[in-house]
């Protein structure tokens, strides 16, 4: 692993002149290189929004880092090429897959399931699943080196998920990657080894050894 | 050849011909009884009191009473542009992206073809100057209008794409780039057609006029030959400045998407 590849938060919320946006609590955490952070909590408690704003999609106040470097630092696209965010339901622009997914490998298609011909497929052809999948490769070609993911198994089977949950960890274990996950999975948690952050409370909570755990 | 006058009567006639079309509509409910009524009052009072307009203006042709005439037009084509929109920005930046783009469009290319191409002596002589730039700024108005339109309806329909590609490191211009190109194509359709269409399907209204008052059908197609070209000038410049002030108001100095400043 060669550099670091933190996250740090420092009272991020939404500012007070955005009558647009609800309120975000005020959020302050590190999420350190090669980390999972969860973050869970009820519908409409702010996880989106969440992480919309360290993605930098919405306005925020407060101070977010990449490698100890101002996010002011870096232009708006700059970024968000580095600090990736997936939406619980992706968009997609053109009508085949390889517009989106010129740079993808062979490896990494086949990873999640998909070969070389997946790329000629009409995107409107997926399943929802299918699309959730292409569209988490479609952010690893750009080679972020944060990920924010909106409940990217949502709509996963269990063969799936659990190609995702290792493609992530590869990206936390061999790249060093922060990732922040949206979630209501509780086993999907432990497994992830990570820790809670819960909305709308703004509190975190280690791993949860079990159900109790992750309720207290 | 002489232009046959019309008298009060006549135009009654016609009057009475909307009035029936009006009752028609009212008796089969359609709903635009009233609407068809009010316009066509509007016409008519609108167009009688531009005539008097004209006829003091061309008997004292002055260049700032040829500007204050042209501002007017301009101000109320800009707020025809901001009331076609289904979501137009909210504040001063909803009437002025639209007045602007027909004001830098329209007039340029007006004053342009005063000075170099048709060339009265002097420069604004009204008879020319008023009725060039009310042809080519209402065909403007039209382009303008649409191309804002489908600019921000799409902005707000196709959210989620845009923010997709924002979300992947995409600057802003890519980001919309497709629906930015959509609406100046929207907003150049009219034109293109009427071009198309000219002297086939449709004689066109100042070429009929022309021709009405008497004059040789060459000159009057010579004229609006002119015109057209003109008006594909002005609509196609005024659909890109529209473009290119709104696409890039809809996003922050961040490159964030803002929807907040549309009204939804």
């Amino acid at each position: 692993m060669s550099r670091l590849r933190t996250v740090n938060l420092r009272n991020l919320t939404h500012p007070a002149d955005a009558r647009h946006l609800p309120r975000l609590p005020p959020v302050s955490i590190n999420v350190d290189d090669g980390e999972c952070l969860c973050i869970a909590g009820a519908s409409g408690s702010g996880k989106t929004l969440f992480l919309r704003a360290v993605a930098d999609l919405d306005p925020s106040s407060g101070n977010v880092y990449l490698d100890d470097v101002e996010r002011c630092r870096f232009t708006g696209p700059a970024w968000r090429r580095r600090v990736a965010y997936l939406a619980a339901e992706p968009a997609w622009w053109a009508p085949n897959v390889r517009a989106h997914l010129s740079d993808v490998s062979s490896e990494q298609l086949a990873a999640l399931g998909f070969t070389q011909a997946t790329l000629d497929r009409p995107v409107d052809r997926l399943s929802t699943g299918e699309r959730q999948r292409l569209a988490l490769l479609r952010l690893l070609a750009r080679q972020p080196q944060a990920l924010l993911l909106d409940e990217p198994t949502a709509a996963l089977d269990r063969d799936a998920v659990t190609a995702v949950e290792r493609l992530v960890h590869g990206c936390l274990t061999v790249h060093g990657m922060a990732v922040l996950w949206v979630t209501h999975d509780r086993a999907q948690i432990r497994r992830l080894g990570a820790r809670v952050l819960h909305l709308p409370e703004a509190t975190v909570t280690p791993t949860p050894q079990s159900d109790a755990d992750y309720s207290s | 050849m002489q232009i046959i006058p019309l008298s009060a009567f006549d135009l009654s006639v016609a009057a009475a011909l909307v009035v029936a079309l009006a009752a028609t509509s009212h008796l089969m409910r359609l709903g635009v009884g009233a609407q068809l009524l009010v316009a066509g009052v509007r016409t008519a009072v609108q167009l009688l009191l531009i005539g008097f307009v004209l006829k003091s203006l061309f008997a004292h042709a002055h260049l700032g009473w040829v500007a204050l005439i042209a501002i007017v037009m301009l101000a109320v084509a800009g707020r025809e542009v901001k009331a076609r929109q289904r979501n137009p920005f909210i504040g001063l930046w909803g009437y002025g992206i639209g007045a602007s783009a027909m004001f830098v469009s329209g007039f340029s290319v007006t004053v342009f073809a005063l000075a170099a191409i048709v060339a009265p002596e002097p420069w604004y002589m009204p008879q020319y100057a008023i009725p060039l730039l009310g042809m080519i700024l209402g065909n403007t108005m039209t382009s303008v209008a649409l191309t804002a339109d489908h600019l921000t309806e799409s902005a707000s329909k196709r959210w989620n794409v845009i923010e997709a590609r924002l979300a992947l490191g995409d600057g802003w211009r890519t980001a919309i780039e497709e629906i930015r190109r959509d609406s100046i194509r929207v907003g150049l359709v009219p034109t293109i057609n009427a071009m198309a269409a000219a002297g086939l399907v449709s004689l066109p209204g100042m070429m009929t006029g022309q021709i009405l008052a008497g004059s040789p059908p060459l000159e009057a197609v010579k004229y609006q030959i002119l015109i057209m070209f003109l008006i594909s000038v002005g609509s196609g410049i005024g659909a890109a400045i529209a473009v290119a002030v709104g696409s890039r108001r809809l996003f922050d100095e961040r490159e964030r998407l803002r929807l907040d400043r549309l009204r939804r």
